[in-house]
């Protein structure tokens, strides 16, 4: 990767501690499955997970990646007008999505598809907005998961709000595991530059807000590599802020699973924000109007391949017995199910009518919006039977 | 005299005070939020001992990052709180634009009625105290362009009592524009036990036969002198207080100027594209054969605010309102 910007003439040298984007992530990084599928084992971060545990993730990665990719020949298809794919990202996802507690809340970008899937809204409701027929097709309050919030890193700001709600009606610290909750602000590297999530690190921090930053760097912002973002790994800018910054592996679910955990129930206990540097790669493109070939070596997308977090817990799951041929073809049935889900219900959703973008503006309808309405309903009547 | 007296006389920021407090102590759901408004009371002291009484979980100062302030209430809100923010200055509000116009103005829409933002953005806006830049600016039409808000000025201290629980109340997220210049100026009867008119309608200030001139926030009081002034000389002003700018309430309006034939819209802000423009495209809709002359507007020059010591020369003030409402008489 080329590199213009001059080193400063003190410190360390940056390169030592900032390597390329195909590195493995530096010595910091938090890992528990090798990419050829090795348990490995962690002084701080480490969890006995369950033979069930295991293979709920494998499932579930792989029907997150069934959703991206259906979704994805779906906007191919002109079902979509556009679609941002998760692609390589599935175990950054479910690691953190399967951490939460009904009771906490999650504030996504507009990529959290995993997320979404933990959270068990119907992955048909995310193609409302990505089809154009609605701006958020679910109840947030119902899911306890945020609309997919389109302007980068806006979200981090109501997440840290949500947390001082949190404190304020007395559900953080109190010791009761079934009331004690916590919030999860997700967004990616690009977004570590705006200043909304600067600010939202300085609230959470100033008021011990329970809410776990969570930024899956995926190494691209669009056309922008992550060192036009940052000259320091992600993580380490926490400390500038007061809280702790972790880096995991992203493509490693179990490690994922372990170390957002872990800030999760340090926020519920009252012990404040911390920054998970989930360290990942966007295997596809930005969304589906991007060319990534533009800008980016496809050598590097193929070494990132080898990291790939399915193929690495699948390997695990098969060395050691947890899975065999029927459970893996079980998961592939049900993805198959899941796509033709997706098709049908997709290609069945209705348009919204034109006099739908009056509705919800606001609580108390203005009246010169009201004979806004009503003149266009009048217009569209005059229409009627004349063709 | 009676033990029960409910009528006292204050100023601006006094009701603005009592009001605040008022809501506190109807819904412990009311929080105040921005920068210095705990323990100082607010550079302008329209907080002062709210944090006192209610804590510092009611009243939270907050970081200097007004992007912060009114992302942290949206939050706030999600989570079932109604946050009333105050932005120190106008002139400091657009750091939080994005906030106010993306998230505030279209939570509910986008979220189909599931995620109310009953917020308050309160704003001290407008000029004549002195100040330096970003000071004294007047950035009301750039928030009732937005679908989604409300945006209501205040311009005596009854309103302001009463105004402020009506907007806290009000399940819409509403920018709440306070006329800096006279928070402190003059005083007012306030009765606190009569019934206050709705929130989002005009008045007839001062009534009128010859012309209407319509202000809101701080040219209220500019147009009420002009019209003191001009009755002296026989000419009959009608002053309207709008109070609400989005939505306009346009019937008191519409109702003066097919009396008057005659309308003047009087604003600190900018001219070009101003309430004014908005407000003459209305009335010349609504009462084209009633007219005697086009509507004119007086405002602030389309500059930037000038230095403090030539603004009284950039503020409409009697003469410049006098004048636009003689040229109306001359057509």
């Amino acid at each position: 990767m080329p590199d213009s910007n001059p080193s400063p003439g003190f410190g360390p040298d940056l390169a030592e501690v900032f390597g390329p984007a195909h590195s493995d992530g530096g010595p910091e990084l938090v890992q528990l499955l090798t990419p050829e599928g090795e348990r490995v084992h962690h002084p701080e971060f480490d969890l006995d997970f369950s033979a069930e545990q295991i293979r709920g993730f494998y499932r579930d990665m792989v029907l997150t990646r069934r959703i991206d990719t259906e979704a994805t020949a779906l906007q191919r298809h002109g079902e979509l007008g556009i679609w941002a794919q998760l692609l390589g990202q599935e175990a950054a996802q479910i690691g953190a999505g399967r951490a939460l507690r009904p009771q906490d809340y999650v504030f996504p970008t507009y990529r959290e598809h995993g997320v979404a899937w933990c959270k068990g809204i119907d992955p048909l409701k995310l193609l409302g907005l990505f089809r154009g027929v609605d701006h958020g097709s679910w109840d947030p309050h119902e899911f306890n998961f945020g609309l997919y919030t389109i302007v980068i890193g806006a979200q981090c700001l109501h997440a840290t709000g949500y947390a001082m709600g949190m404190q304020r009606d007395g559900v953080v610290g109190t010791g009761d595991p079934d009331r004690d909750a916590a919030v999860i602000a997700h967004f990616g590297d690009g977004a570590s530059s705006q200043g909304d999530v600067n600010e939202s690190f300085i609230f959470a921090a100033s008021y011990n807000a329970p809410v776990v930053f969570f930024c899956q760097n995926n190494q691209w912002a669009i056309s922008e590599p992550i060192e036009r973002q940052t000259r320091i790994p992600l993580y380490q800018r926490a400390l500038g802020f007061g809280f702790p910054g972790i880096r995991v592996d992203g493509n490693d679910v179990l490690a994922t699973y372990a170390v957002t955990q872990a800030a999760l129930q340090r926020a519920r206990d009252g012990q404040g924000p911390t920054f998970v540097e989930a360290y990942t790669y966007r295997m596809g493109a930005h969304t589906t109007t991007d060319d990534p070939t533009r800008y980016r070596l496809s050598a590097d997308v193929e070494s990132w391949k080898l990291k790939d977090p399915i193929a690495r817990l699948e390997v695990y799951l098969r060395r050691n017995g947890l899975v065999d041929d029927g459970l893996v073809e079980d998961v592939k049935a049900e993805a198959d199910e899941l796509g033709a889900h997706l098709r049908e219900g997709c290609k069945a959703m209705p348009d919204p009518r034109p006099m739908d973008m009056f509705d919800h503006v606001y609580a108390e309808v203005p009246e010169e919006l009201a004979a806004q309405r009503d003149g266009f309903a009048d217009y569209l009547a005059s229409f009627e039977g004349s063709h | 005299m009676s033990e029960q007296k409910t009528s006292q006389k204050i100023t601006l920021a006094k009701g603005l005070n009592m009001g605040l407090r008022k809501a506190m102590e109807g819904d412990p759901k009311v929080l105040l939020m921005g920068e210095d408004v705990g323990k100082l009371g607010g550079v302008f002291r329209i907080t002062d001992g709210l944090q006192k009484d209610f804590g510092e979980d009611r009243v939270i100062d907050s970081p200097l990052a007004e992007s912060g302030i009114v992302g942290t209430a949206v939050g706030l809100a999600l989570r079932g709180f109604r946050p009333v923010v105050e932005i120190q200055f106008d002139g400091f509000v657009y750091p939080a634009y994005d906030q106010i116009v993306c998230q505030v103005a279209k939570m509910r829409y986008r979220s189909k009625g599931h995620s109310p933002m009953p917020m308050v953005i309160r704003i001290p806006f407008g000029g004549g105290i002195g100040a330096v830049e970003h000071h004294s600016e007047s950035p009301e039409a750039q928030f009732a362009h937005t679908p989604g808000l409300k945006v209501v000025a205040c311009s005596n201290p009854v309103d302001g009592y009463w105004m402020i629980q009506q907007v806290i109340a009000s399940d819409d997220p509403v920018i709440f524009l306070e006329p800096k210049r006279q928070y402190h100026a003059d005083k007012m009867e306030l009765d606190t036990a009569i019934t206050p008119p709705p929130l989002f309608t005009s008045r007839v200030a001062r009534p009128g036969t010859d012309v209407t001139v319509l202000a809101y926030g701080p040219t209220v009081r500019t147009a009420l002198t002009a019209a003191e002034a001009a009755a002296g000389e026989g000419r009959s002003i009608e002053v309207i207080d709008l109070r609400t700018l989005s939505p306009l309430d346009m019937g008191p309006v519409l109702d003066s100027v097919r009396r008057t034939g005659r309308c003047v819209v009087v604003h600190e802000a900018h001219v070009n594209l101003g309430m004014g423009a908005e407000l003459a495209a209305r009335v010349t809709e609504e009462c084209f054969y009633s007219l005697e002359a086009p509507v004119l507007r007086v405002g602030g020059f389309d500059t930037p605010y000038p230095a403090s010591r030539i603004e009284e020369d950039f503020l409409p003030d009697l003469d410049r309102l006098l004048d636009a409402v003689d040229r109306t008489f001359a057509f």
